[in-house]
């Protein structure tokens, strides 16, 4: 499959439905009538409303049952957001079963004979490349990472990529698109980093002002829409244009930078990290340390166009900040029920139902 | 021979004269994170806190430092060039020089003096240990430095048209003792070479003398050097002469700059390889005429403080 004008699944199954990336890509094809069937796995409660996916909750968080899914709803397109790439959301157990086990569960399920699926859409992240001295300021997508990764999120991830790629190697008649990720920043989600520019004080590394690059998260889902429509074969660096040092970050969010010696940090940092002072998991001091750039003129080169640079990502995510300081908690955040999901979609006297399944029997 | 005053009319205002070089520098570089025209600039908070662009360098620190370093520049060394003219103004050129001294003023001499005399910002390259050392680190990337990597090369030179330094002796050069001065070590792998050729511009060697006696090396200590973690642990003249402020202050030895003719490649840019055997005998052939222009600003040289 090349890369066609315009390609809309028909069934499209969404893993990691459950998770903020999952639920919102769930949610922008929910929208296009086009879209037959939109199914969504997880092995929690989905964090954000949606209409008419068919939601699938599995307690196994490696995809054990994903085979039977893939194969009993004959889908054409998946989209792979479940990829864990924060490390204080589990124990590296958790990850590598999310990661790498549950990565090989679904592409076994995909690659299976009579598999119907012919398109692959993979959210991983910049975190594959590492941060080092020695790294190229920017890194292009041909560009491999300088030193061994160390750190349980960057093995796994590394480690489903590369299921990824023999998975497509195996099957050439599948688009599959890798898509990395630079640090997100946006009202509705958290990410260790975000966290930390979120609170009175924000850790960074004695002696060192890292440049940092960052995509807003509406670019995010945009991005993987995008590459799902395009069908577009390849690796892809999804990061805004631009560049700033942590210092200007937490100048705009309005966050005190506090030095942590630049030795050791992970040792001296875990006890106040424990307390919920700030979070440091093992994967963002090297970041703090030497920042990251991503090489994204490949993914803009498919027609993909960003609506935040990397310094208007940090200027909303401050005003998400700010309006949150005012407000308090959010009172309008979803939970999900699901005797009234149920409900909505199955009773006999809801009179407006959102395009869901067809019938009831 | 031209002196830095017949090149400089308005050194009585040596900030006017490089403000140009930084704003352009700038813009450049605005233009370059905005390229997309299409990219809405309406969101009313595209406002930037500090004025660090993609490469970790700061305007308003890089001015701050030729401020400070220009009385060095022109009193201390006394510096003179030769062949500035060599220099393009406009578009990539890989600018390579001999390397020595135990804190070689040759980097900064170069990049201040072709800043200040041609109004072009010049990227200097130095190994990723300066970018390890913190503080240091962060304020040798604000004020211009850049990690020597064939990726970042390429980028300044091919992508973004423009002069950066890059000293093939790396470490090798400013290590050696005084007795092996001006002596060129060999040019690594002639990586230099390849990266001009990737990118398709011009190789312009520059013959420095004078740096060799701003600093000399007595000896190295070697076990001090491994247990500081750094690439070499000198002991200087000028730290006998001057005690612990030697370890930072310079000779004011005369330094003069030779520019050499542009060498250019006839290969098309982009290849992914290079024929080594090519590579190679470039690199050394250009080592070859530094070393003899070298040897011909040292023949031509009457007294080491006063050229």
């Amino acid at each position: 499959m090349s890369g066609s004008a315009d390609h809309t699944p028909r069934r499209l199954l969404v893993t990691g439905a459950d998770t903020f990336w999952g639920g919102r890509v769930a949610q922008a094809f929910e929208a296009d009538l086009e879209v037959e069937v939109v199914v969504g796995m997880g092995s929690r409660d989905p964090s954000v409303p949606l209409e008419r996916t068919d939601f699938v909750k599995v307690s196994d968080p490696s995809y054990s049952t994903v085979n039977r899914i893939v194969s009993a709803t004959g889908v054409d397109t998946i989209v792979h957001t479940g990829l864990v790439v924060d490390s204080t959301l589990g124990s590296s157990n958790r990850l590598h079963d999310v990661n790498v086990i549950g990565t090989m569960n679904l592409l076994a399920a995909a690659g299976a004979p009579g598999s119907t699926v012919k398109a692959l859409v993979v959210k991983s992240s910049g975190l594959v490349y590492g941060a080092t001295s020695r790294d190229p300021y920017v890194f292009s997508e041909t560009m491999t990472r300088v030193t061994p990764a160390r750190t349980p999120v960057e093995r796994s991830l590394l480690e489903a990529e590369a299921l990824v790629r023999d998975f497509s190697q195996d099957n050439p008649g599948v688009a599959v698109s890798v898509m990395r990720f630079a640090n997100v920043l946006g009202a509705d989600l958290s990410t260790p980093l975000s966290r930390n520019l979120s609170r009175p004080i924000c850790p960074s590394l004695f002696g060192y002002d890292p440049l940092l690059q960052f995509v807003e998260q509406g670019d995010v889902v945009r991005a993987l829409v995008h590459a799902v429509r395009r069908a577009t074969p390849g690796t892809f660096n999804v990061g805004a244009p631009g560049r700033l040092p942590l210092s200007e970050v937490a100048a705009i969010c309005g966050t005190r930078i506090v030095p942590l010696p630049p030795w050791r940090t992970g040792l001296l940092a875990a006890p106040m990290a424990r307390l919920g002072v700030f979070d440091l998991p093992p994967e963002l001091i090297p970041l703090l340390r030497c920042g990251r750039g991503m090489d994204t003129t490949r993914f803009c080169e498919t027609g993909f166009e960003y609506l935040f640079s990397s310094v208007e990502a940090a200027h909303a995510f401050a005003r998400a900040i700010r309006l949150r300081k005012g407000v308090g908690r959010p009172g309008d955040s979803y939970t999900y029920q699901e005797d009234v999901e149920h409900f909505l979609r199955f009773a006999r006297s809801v009179a407006h139902r959102p395009s869901g399944p067809p019938e009831v029997a | 021979m031209v002196g830095v005053g017949d090149h400089m009319p308005a050194v009585a205002d040596p900030e006017r004269s490089v403000d140009p070089a930084a704003d352009n520098g700038h813009r450049a570089h605005d233009e370059a994170a905005h390229a997309d025209p299409e990219l809405k600039p309406d969101h009313p908070d595209a406002a930037r806190f500090s004025d660090v662009d993609e490469w970790g360098r700061s305007e308003r620190m890089r001015r701050l430092a030729r401020q400070l370093y220009d009385p060095v520049y022109r009193s201390w060394f006394r510096v003179e060039w030769e062949g500035l003219e060599k220099i393009p103004t406009d578009g990539g050129a890989l600018l390579i020089a001999n390397h020595a001294g135990a804190i070689p003023q040759d980097a900064p001499v170069i990049m201040h003096g072709i800043e200040s005399e041609l109004g072009r910002p010049v990227y200097g390259m130095a190994d990723y240990f300066f970018r390890t050392v913190p503080v240091v680190g962060t304020l040798w990337s604000r004020a211009g430095g850049v990690v020597a990597s064939p990726q970042n090369a390429y980028r300044l030179l091919r992508e973004q048209g423009q002069l950066a330094l890059v000293f093939p002796e790396g470490s090798r050069g400013p290590s050696k003792r005084f007795d092996e001065r001006y002596q060129l070590r060999r040019f690594g792998r002639g990586g230099f070479v390849e990266i001009a050729m990737r990118a398709g511009v011009p190789i312009i060697p520059i013959a420095v003398i004078g740096s060799e006696e701003a600093m000399p090396i007595l000896f190295r200590i070697p076990a001090l050097g491994r247990l500081l973690r750094l690439p070499y642990f000198p002991v200087t003249a000028n730290m006998v002469v001057m005690g612990p402020l030697g370890i930072l202050v310079p000779f004011p030895a005369k330094l003069r700059l030779r520019v050499m003719d542009p060498v250019k490649f006839d290969v098309p840019p982009d290849l992914g390889r290079y024929s080594r055997s090519k590579v190679m005998e470039a690199a050394e052939s250009i080592r070859a005429n530094l070393q003899q222009t070298v040897y011909d600003l040292l023949s031509e040289r009457r007294s080491v403080w006063f050229g």
